[in-house]
């Protein structure tokens, strides 16, 4: 399973590059959005797929059952930050349109007043 | 008592220099700022009696322990002599900037933050035992420096100035920082006085040279030796108070501290005689020369600031041959040592007298340029006697203190003929005859200086105000100082021996156990010898030759100008920063994109040569947990939702592909048994929709983007090479474990310890609080750049860019 | 764009009491079971976005007047000093304490200082949420 895994992950990591270099504002954000989900998936692959229990102390379970909880935790805290970052993204699209009134990357380059 | 601390006094006070300048505009803030250096010089004064017999002080306080980093504050003479210098002229530059800054137009909130961060990193630097807190004290003068040249701001010439001496200063701290890091792997510590206690061992060591070199680099880069001198003229554009108290009676003496700080540890060397002694009496010649091209008041005390320091540093150099004579306490070569710590003193005194003068006829007449001046000796008769009692002294002239020192100096350098090491036998006569063409131009620029100010004919027409005598006040502090040049001729034996003879210890120590044992004496008349021919006719050539000025100061314009100093320095910074932009403007496009490629590549080839070279690949196929039907639906849908994402042509369709693709997820952590994150997963993935949707319904209906198919192929290279990075790295991970997971303690220890079930909350608010914690901060940052965002609405200001 | 809603107002009012309850449930559940402070946040917060959907933000806003900016900084601050109250007992910052506990009606009750942390990630996470969504929903 793991190994489907893995390029499951390197196919969502190669999905979210090609999104994030285009030229479109809002593929750029859906493709941070599906990076994000690759590196998650990426975390909990690392600690294994193994366990057969949730990783919740209940009776007659083996502590070696228990699926591994640390990657869970590093994941739970990268959900949440990830959709911070992809609702400042969002708000930021949503700004740069309304004061530039494009979403083409290439017209918003930063150093037009170097002469 | 902890004196250490009283290094921080001034910075502390600068706290609350800006309150004061705010809350009580009505009292100039510089009467509060004087009580700082007066507290701090009458304390200083209290430990006179100590170091006067020889007695040191050790206060330190331990900064960062861990890596042997403390502020040691050490005062002996040597230390004692350079606080008391800092506070007092710095007391006396306060109270005469009371006079020179106007309250009311002035940013005097940021004059004398600036000048209190300074007196605290001069005392740091004169007080510090330990090389690392030196040298951060030692930088932090150069910082106070700038800011204060570039106290004017708006001027071009300020900013270009406070530019240039940074640039050069610190140049010279780092080279220095590399000469201490190089001392103390050397003498395996930090601490100077350990140093000098094994300067003999050191000596024999492969790096002893390097060290040498590097730590003169710091000392003549700040001390405006030649060629580094070209910054002090453009420093001249600070303040008169700055120029009067950094710029010549402090901040610049800093490079003589050192090298005499040092010279115990590295007299022993001929390299290091050779360019103290040497570079400093060049530049002592080449500044007096340069003096009198000057047409600005304050060029010319620059100059002669360079050529005094020169002198100075040259004595020190020369000190260094005490080292090498048997039995030099009693020889003519005591001198040197002596001399250079007595015309410290002396320089300070008339030096910062003349100063302030330049600053009251710039006051009061609205001009420094010297061929505009003239005449003023009766409208400004106060100021001219000072005026001439600190260029008296500075030619050398009695009976004022730059006489006696003046004589030394030239005892000091005719001995250098009798000094038969190094092959100062054969070049040795060239120190007396450059010491003694320095001292006819010091004697000519000192006449120039007084004279074509206050004497001639006076031209008010060339005036940009109708001259006048200077408020009172502002005379205070430069007749003070005049008085002592008068005072220390008649008493110099009590100077030497409450300041000059414990400092002189510091400095040879290898000669002197106490200050007592410095068998010098000082009188103005020592009888018919070279030294009392040499001054008779530098009075003589001297005052003939500016008695001629006029005819030959012309020759000075014939120098060609773009072979200066200045003009090499202009072309390197402006060819180094032209090259710069260009190196930056190869891969600086102003694209996203571009540096995302970058990004990408180097992330691709970095981890790739990593696993590979390291041999860090590895599958393993015995731990694999075995395929079930649910995952590979699940997977399926991920796959198919993410290409649909990558062909859809409309972003509503992308969208919910994209929600799609965060479900599968969830289902993802559902089956492999993560309840938390699936629960957390389906209500954040909903959300998020929402948000897509909302900012969706703001942007454009249709993308006008169109991407060519090169552009397409060469992004899907990169992302073919990402994501096959990333399913090696996560084979990789998975097929080894070198370390054992940390989650048996948790699984093990969360309900005993931490009294909880679910592990994963529990690592979350429990075991790893602080990534939480830090991750809701993150959060709130994150709604606090939204809110920003939106409701500020910054709009782009068109034409407000501030190049245009 | 006013729709006929009375169907999904109606349903609303009913769903989002039990979205409420739940998300108490979960948040307090999250020491022993799946849920915790995170998800309790995320859901309090779809309630409140799904009354905005159904109503519109200015009644929802005069039901529920948080100041949400407000709730982001209580909730930093109650973690921040769960975390930093441990130094007053003289124990490593970010030391936690719990005890058992004998309270009317609940019977034998784990007290536990984690909870209170747990309280601030639940108060940042709401303030936040609903932060993001009312300004841009009010940004026309």
């Amino acid at each position: 399973m793991e190994i489907i895994m893995s390029v499951a992950i390197g196919f969502l990591f190669m999905a979210a590059v090609y999104l994030i270099l285009s030229k479109s504002l809002i593929r750029i954000i859906i493709g941070t959005g599906l990076l994000s989900h690759g590196a998650h998936l990426l975390i909990l692959t690392m600690g294994g797929l193994g366990g057969t229990a949730p990783p919740v102390v209940a009776d007659g379970v083996q502590i070696t059952d228990y699926v591994d909880p640390l990657p869970q935790a590093l994941i739970l805290t990268a959900i949440v930050i990830s959709f911070a970052v992809t609702s400042f993204f969002l708000v930021l699209a949503y700004r740069a349109y309304q004061e530039l009134g494009t979403d083409d990357m290439n017209l918003m380059r930063g150093i037009e007043d170097r002469d | 008592m902890s004196f250490v601390f009283l290094i921080f006094l001034p910075v502390l006070a600068a706290l609350f220099v800006p309150l004061l300048f705010k809350n009580l505009r009505q009292i100039h803030t510089g009467w509060f700022v004087l009580l700082v250096p007066v507290i701090l010089f009458i304390y200083y004064a209290t430990l006179l009696p100590t170091t006067a017999e020889g007695g040191q002080l050790v206060s330190s306080f331990q900064w960062i322990p861990s890596l042997d980093i403390a502020i040691v504050s050490y005062i002996d003479g040597l230390s004692l002599l350079f606080s008391l210098l800092i506070t007092g002229i710095g007391a006396l530059v306060v109270l005469y900037s009371i006079f020179y800054l106007d309250k009311s137009r002035e940013q005097l909130h940021n004059f004398y933050v600036y000048l209190m961060m300074f007196m605290t990193a001069m005392l740091g630097v004169v007080q510090s035992d330990h090389l690392i807190s030196l040298y951060l004290f030692w930088e932090l003068t150069s910082i106070s420096s700038f800011l204060l040249i570039g106290y004017w701001y708006t001027r071009d010439r300020s900013r270009f100035g406070a530019l240039k001496s940074m640039m050069i200063t610190v140049f010279g701290g780092l080279m220095m920082l590399g000469g201490f890091v190089l001392l103390s792997i050397m003498g395996n510590t930090y601490s100077i006085r350990e140093l000098i206690a094994q300067a003999p061992d050191l000596a024999s060591h492969s790096f002893f040279t390097w060290a040498l070199i590097l730590v003169l680099l710091g000392a003549f880069t700040k001390s405006a030796q030649f060629p580094f001198y070209i910054w002090l003229p453009d420093a001249m554009e600070a303040p008169t108070p700055v120029s009067a108290y950094l710029h010549s009676a402090t901040m610049v003496k800093a490079g003589l501290y050192l090298v005499a700080r040092f010279t115990p540890i590295f007299a022993v060397s001929g390299t290091w005689m050779w360019l103290v002694a040497g570079v400093g009496l060049f530049t002592m010649f080449w500044g007096s020369f340069f003096a009198l091209k000057q047409k600005d008041l304050k060029a010319i005390l620059a100059f002669s600031t360079v050529s005094q320091l020169g002198l100075i540093m040259s004595l020190l150099g020369a000190s260094a041959a005490g080292f090498h004579i048997e039995d030099a306490s009693h020889t003519v070569f005591k001198y040197a040592a002596f001399a250079a710590i007595f015309h410290l003193i002396n320089h300070a005194t008339f030096k910062g007298s003349l100063f302030m003068v330049a600053g009251i006829v710039d006051h009061e007449t609205g001009t420094r340029d010297i061929r505009k001046l003239g005449g003023l000796m009766s409208l400004m008769p106060i100021t001219f006697t000072i005026a001439m009692i600190g260029s008296f002294s500075m030619a050398g002239l009695p009976p004022f203190n730059g006489f006696l020192s003046k004589e030394m100096f030239l005892t000091a350098m005719i001995s250098l003929t009798e000094f038969d090491f190094f092959s100062m036998d054969v070049w040795g006569l060239l120190f007396p005859i450059l010491a003694w063409i320095g001292s006819v131009f010091t004697f000519i620029y000192s006449f120039f200086f007084v004279f074509h100010t206050f004497a001639g004919k006076h031209k008010p027409d060339l005036l940009p105000k109708k001259a006048h005598e200077a408020p009172i006040g502002m005379l205070v502090s430069p007749a003070f100082l005049a008085l002592l040049v008068l005072v220390i001729f008649f008493i110099p034996n009590q100077v030497g021996d409450w300041l000059i003879k414990p400092a002189v210890v510091a400095i040879q120590p290898f000669l002197y156990v106490a200050p007592a044992d410095v068998d010098i004496h000082v009188s103005a008349w020592h009888g018919v010898n070279p030294e009392f021919w040499m001054t008779l006719g530098i009075f003589l050539i001297g005052g003939l030759l500016f008695w001629t000025l006029r005819k030959w100061q012309r020759a000075y314009d014939r120098f060609p100008d773009n072979l200066t100093l200045n003009r090499l320095y202009d072309n390197f910074m402006y060819l180094s920063e032209g090259g710069a932009n260009r190196f930056s403007a190869l891969y600086m496009t102003g694209f996203i994109r571009s540096y995302l490629v970058y990004m990408f590549g180097f992330l691709v080839v970095i981890v790739l040569s990593t696993l590979f070279l390291t041999n860090a690949f590895v599958i393993r196929t015995d731990n694999l947990t075995p395929i079930g039907f649910y995952e590979l639906v699940v997977l399926l849908a991920l796959v198919a939702g993410t290409i649909t994402i990558l062909i859809a042509k409309s972003r509503l369709i992308a969208i919910i592909a994209l929600g799609a693709v965060g479900y599968s997820v969830a289902l993802f952590f559902v089956i492999f048994r993560a309840p938390d994150l699936a629960l957390t997963q389906l209500v954040i993935e909903t959300i998020s929709v929402a948000l897509f949707l909302l900012a969706f319904y703001h942007l454009p209906k249709n993308s006008k983007t169109v991407e060519r198919l090169g552009f397409k192929l060469g992004n899907a290279v990169i992302a073919l090479g990402v994501g096959v990075t990333m399913t090696l790295v996560a084979l990789s991970a998975h097929s080894q474990k070198v370390l054992p997971s940390i989650s048996e303690f948790y699984k093990e220890t969360v309900y005993s310890e931490a009294g909880g079930g679910n592990i994963v909350n529990v690592i979350l608010v429990d075991y790893r609080g602080f990534d939480t914690l830090f991750e809701i901060a993150v959060l709130g940052i994150a709604g606090i750049a939204i809110i920003t965002m939106i409701k500020l609405r910054l709009s782009r200001k068109v034409g407000q860019h501030e190049n245009k | 764009m006013r729709t006929n809603d009375v169907m999904l107002q109606t349903a609303t009012k009913v769903v989002t009491f039990i979205i409420l309850m739940f998300a108490v449930h979960i948040f307090f559940a999250g020491h022993y079971t799946p849920g915790g402070g995170f998800v309790g946040g995320l859901l309090t917060a779809s309630a409140i976005v799904l009354l905005m959907l159904a109503f519109d933000i200015e009644t929802v806003k005069k039901i529920i007047p948080f100041n949400y900016v407000m709730m982001t900084a209580i909730g930093l601050l109650l973690a921040l000093a769960t975390a930093g109250a441990s130094i007053f007992f003289n124990v490593p910052f970010f030391t936690h304490a719990y005890d058992y506990f004998h309270l009317p009606l609940f019977g034998k009750t784990s007290l536990h200082s984690a909870a209170l942390f747990d309280l601030g990630v639940y108060l940042v996470v709401v303030g936040v949420t609903m932060t993001i969504i009312q300004t841009i929903g009010e940004d026309e």
